[in-house]
């Protein structure tokens, strides 16, 4: 038992707690003290921080050091970990559970705390004591003690026995088990290495803004706050942006439900604040332009944060429960959440209303051709999209709360979640690109009519020209895609007319327009995988199993035997046969090559493994597979013009967790995916039924079929040496040798016939991939001939599913320029803070 | 009126449809005699069920029905208050299927039947682990 490095990490996580406390009460003071009492303050303040942060770090060390070193005695190594796991997946592991996400968070937090810190001059005060307020709450989450009867978070550091009342500890209560439960597999992905990170990253920035505006009402700096917050509000946007992309990438890549995003309770969950974040990000620019739009800068900025809070409380109380297809663990923390939640709205409520007639606003009418006026349109627009997939997302708390005051509530998400929200989020989609591309032209000058008449006249042509061309091509006939498709493309030509001119003035107002064009590619990109995904794999067999059955149901799916090649579409599809990964050999072989052995993630190799007509293993080398539970279903593609290709969709199978996950793999052309997935296969546990035995008798060279195969008998010979069979000097062993010829290739079955100690033995040979086996039933030296035994079974199957995603790169690379174009954004507001700054102003 | 009232008042406008329709769209939890009820009526909106699988006193499921391709298959399914209901699911079986302790299945009644459109399952998760592997036993 290892007590020293749980008992050390538990002691940091209640010293973070308290350093936490005293940390939030040192900054307030600083904040609010005179001029002779700050330096003090601000140096006992940072001193504090700084120990809380190396207390974190201390954290982060102790429960990482617990998962590498393999201490199962520890309930989140167990749980979380196992010993097979290489140490990028320890990494993750580390943050599957809630425990460790919390950590993560805090440690981002404290990573920008130190940043802050040393950014700031004036600034540090009041925005360090709402970081260290925050950090205080999180800290709670993971302290894992008990206060009069209530318990106070949930320590990443409680043993086994302490989490378990498992029977054995009662006998040993130092029993340590040989190995943990492992990695979740569908999280044993690179994208699960850095997705979760990111996203926390995007979390823990959102706070920066909420900081400064919070600080800005505090103090009375109503107007300053925006200058230094906008950087950030960038910058989170970004962070946050991309960390959502990678897990709907890790979820077309790794998940089976055939695409990227699913609406589920989760995705939205964090779709919101980012909606928001951006509208916040605009107004906050509009404020910086033209001094108007204070009050919606500060009510969105704090919204930003606020809905971040919700969502956590959403994700993390196990309240979703039923409506997300996302398993979370119940920790009990749902009252300290939701404390937390309270807390900040009520903290941000106070200030905005104490400081809220003194918040500056523009008197004087929006004029309609004004930029404020299209941008605050846009940011409605946004809000709206955000409180459109909010409002079903919350039903299950809707649910909690009538059942709070003794009702009953059944209301349950819509049935067709997809569709639903589609339904809305499409149009909101065609305004912004609209918005998008119009509220730059204002963004840059100030238009009268026929200005803005005659600078929109070549966009809008060549929007339509280029979009009537796009639908007349695709057969596009649904008038809401033909309007989303035609304002991203408007987005597009309106974005390069402007990014055309205010580059050659100066790259660093470039931006905007680069981001602006990437969000109308994505928006492109959606439109066409989503709106025109195609199941290539219909089933148009026209059988219809039940006669209940109602006859509109289409069958998505495709059952392929082995070796028997389908036609799909305009491809023709073989399945090959299952394949395993081996560190010794390049690519794949063949899983029937491979005798696993006793000893976890080694095999015996029963042929030579080749690769490309290079022998990398020989016959009864011993190889270590790359990850035992991942088999491959090797799927051969035709396509009608003669390109042929192969797919390998993964079926992972995880006994310690009775898990069998399956996984697309996806055949990638720049005008579109063909994404394939394996919905089922034969049970591997399920015993084989071989059919009643067919005897033959022949002789050597005859031909003869074996399960609708042509075979030859081609020799016997005698054998000195048979495997785990010991021959004495009167023992005899033959073995035939038999050629099938398969569709793909011959094969060699060899079933031997011996006599041991005057005991017949017969070894049956099978040809996995034919379905077939044979045994060597008897040798009659009168005849001249032998008799064979010949069983046959159903040939391996597979169903699976295959559909089309035209222009989803599109949709990749339209990401990209948003992320250039928000770092050329950031760069540019951020020298602005730091010339100020350095001013001594701020 | 200034132009941004006459804004507030769309943006408000926009809202209680989007509340409107939420209500609208929203799904109910019933059980099977309920969404029968409400199938004989006429209405064939798409409902949730809860409940779990038919099992044997040795916890073997019954009533599972493969189509002879394999590509859908029938079971029989008991919701929270007991009723049995045969229902069929156009999809090849999942394959944690016969594992799960709970169903939901989304969908509606079409004549006898009824038909899964969605079948989400809760499967006995690492998360509800009570055992420890000692060797090769569990305890």
């Amino acid at each position: 038992m290892h007590y020293f490095v749980g008992n050390l990490g538990h002691l940091l996580v209640i010293g973070a707690f308290v350093l936490s406390l005293v940390s939030t009460f040192a900054y307030f003071q600083y904040t609010v003290s005179d001029e002779i009492e700050k330096p003090k303050w601000r140096n006992y303040a940072r001193a504090v921080f700084y120990l809380h942060s190396i207390a974190i770090f201390g954290v982060v060390f102790a429960l990482f050091y617990i998962i590498n070193s393999q201490y199962f005695e520890y309930y989140y190594a167990y749980q979380h970990s196992s010993k097979l796991l290489p140490i990028y997946y320890q990494i993750s592991c580390f943050w599957e559970g809630q425990e460790g996400s919390f950590l993560l968070w805090l440690f981002w937090n404290v990573l920008l705390g130190i940043i802050i810190i040393n950014t700031n001059k004036f600034w540090e005060g009041p925005t360090m004591t709402v970081f260290s307020l925050v950090q205080s709450f999180l800290t709670s989450m993971i302290l894992g003690i008990m206060l009069f009867d209530v318990k106070l978070g949930s320590s990443p550091f409680i043993l086994l026995r302490d989490a378990i009342s498992a029977p054995i500890f009662q006998i040993n209560p130092d029993f340590i088990p040989e190995d943990g439960t492992g990695l979740n597999p569908l999280l044993q992905n690179y994208w699960m290495v850095i997705h979760p990170p990111t996203l926390f990253l995007g979390f823990a920035t959102t706070m920066i803004p909420f900081a400064y505006a919070v600080s800005g009402l505090w103090i009375g700096k109503l107007r300053e706050w925006v200058r230094p917050a906008l950087p950030w509000a960038l910058f989170s946007t970004l962070v946050l942006g991309v960390g959502i992309l990678m897990g709907a990438y890790w979820a077309y890549e790794t998940l089976n439900f055939g695409g990227y995003w699913n609406w589920d309770p989760v995705e939205n969950a964090i779709y919101v604040p980012w909606l928001i974040l951006v509208g916040s990000v605009h107004m906050m620019i509009v404020f910086r332009k033209s001094n108007t739009a204070l009050k919606a800068a500060l009510i969105l900025t704090i919204t930003t944060f606020i809905s971040v809070l919700y969502a956590t409380f959403l994700t993390r109380s196990g309240i979703l429960g039923d409506s997300s297809v996302h398993s979370f663990t119940d920790l009990g923390l749902s009252g300290q959440l939701l404390i937390y939640l309270i807390a900040f709205v009520g903290l941000s409520v106070f200030l905005l209303i104490r400081a809220w007639k003194r918040i500056p606003s523009g008197e004087e009418e929006v004029s309609t051709y004004s930029r404020e006026f299209w941008i605050f349109i846009g940011t409605t627009t946004l809000c709206l999209m955000g409180f459109q997939v909010i409002i079903p997302t919350s039903i299950p708390v809707y649910n909690a709360i009538v059942e709070l005051f003794g009702g009953i509530s059944n209301v349950a998400p819509p049935a067709d979640q997809i569709g639903f929200y589609t339904k809305f989020q499409m149009w909101f989609a065609i305004a912004l690109a609209l918005l998008s591309g119009t509220g730059q032209f204002f963004y840059w000058k100030k238009m009268s009519p026929a200005e803005l008449k005659d600078a929109m006249l070549m966009p809008v042509v060549v929007a339509l020209i280029l979009s009537s061309a796009v639908i007349l091509i695709s057969k596009m006939t649904a008038p809401a895609y033909m309007l989303l498709l035609t304002a991203s493309v408007y987005s597009i030509v309106a974005n390069l007319k402007i990014l055309s001119t205010v580059i050659r003035s100066n790259y660093k107002l470039s931006g905007g327009s680069i981001a602006h064009i990437g969000v109308a590619m994505m928006l492109i990109g959606i439109l066409f995988s989503s709106g025109y995904s195609k199941i290539v794999s219909m089933n148009n067999t026209g059988l219809i199993w039940h006669k209940d059955f109602p006859e509109e149901i289409n069958r998505n799916n495709l059952l392929l035997f082995m070796h028997e090649p389908r036609d799909m579409g305009e491809y023709t599809l073989t399945y090959m046969g299952m394949r395993q990964k081996v560190k010794e050999v390049p690519g794949y072989v063949k899983a029937e090559d491979l005798e696993p052995l006793t000893i976890p993630g080694k095999a015996i190799a029963r042929q030579d493994l080749t690769n490309d007509g290079h022998v990398y293993a020989s016959e009864g080398d011993t190889v270590s597979y790359i990850n035992q539970e991942n088999s491959y279903f090797e799927v051969k593609y035709v396509r009608a013009n003669g390109k042929e290709f192969t797919l390998y969709p993964r079926v992972q199978i995880n006994e310690t967790m009775n898990m069998i996950v399956y996984s697309p793999d996806i055949d990638r052309n720049i005008g579109q995916d063909l994404y394939t997935h394996v919905r089922t296969f034969p049970d591997p546990e399920e015993e084989v039924t071989w059919g009643d035995m067919e005897e033959k008798t022949v002789q050597v060279g005859e031909q003869f079929f074996v399960n609708d195969y042509v075979a030859q008998f081609e020799a016997v010979e005698r054998i000195q040496n048979v495997p785990q069979v010991t021959l004495g000097e009167q023992d005899v062993a033959i073995k035939a040798k038999i050629k099938l010829m398969g569709s793909f290739g011959e094969y060699l079955a060899e079933p031997i016939y011996l006599i041991k100690d005057k005991l017949v033995g017969r070894i049956p040979d099978e040809v996995n991939d034919l379905a077939a086996k044979i045994t060597l039933l008897n040798v009659n030296p009168e005849e001249n001939n032998f008799t064979l035994g010949i069983h046959t079974r159903q040939k391996d199957w597979i169903i699976l599913e295959a559909v089309e995603k035209p222009l989803i790169n599109v949709l990749w690379i339209g990401t990209f320029l948003l992320v250039i174009g928000l770092s050329i954004a950031i760069h540019r507001r951020y020298g602005e803070f730091v010339k100020v700054r350095d001013k001594g102003l701020e | 009126m200034k132009k941004t009232h006459i804004l507030g008042i769309i943006v408000i406008g926009i809202a209680i449809m989007i509340i409107v329709s939420t209500a609208g769209d929203a799904s109910t939890y019933v059980s099977f005699d309920e969404a029968k009820a409400l199938a004989d009526k006429g209405n064939d909106n798409l409902i949730h069920v809860v409940g779990t699988l038919k099992k044997d006193a040795a916890g073997n499921v019954l009533g599972i029905e493969k189509s002879s391709d394999m590509l859908s298959f029938a079971f029989v399914m008991i919701d929270d208050k007991q009723n049995e209901q045969r229902v069929i699911y156009n999809e090849p079986m999942p394959a944690d299927f016969m594992r799960s302790e709970q169903v939901v299945v989304i969908g509606a009644y079409k004549s006898d039947y009824f038909v899964a459109d969605k079948i989400l399952m809760k499967c006995p998760s690492k998360y509800q682990e009570e055992e420890v592997q000692v060797g090769s036993v569990l305890y």
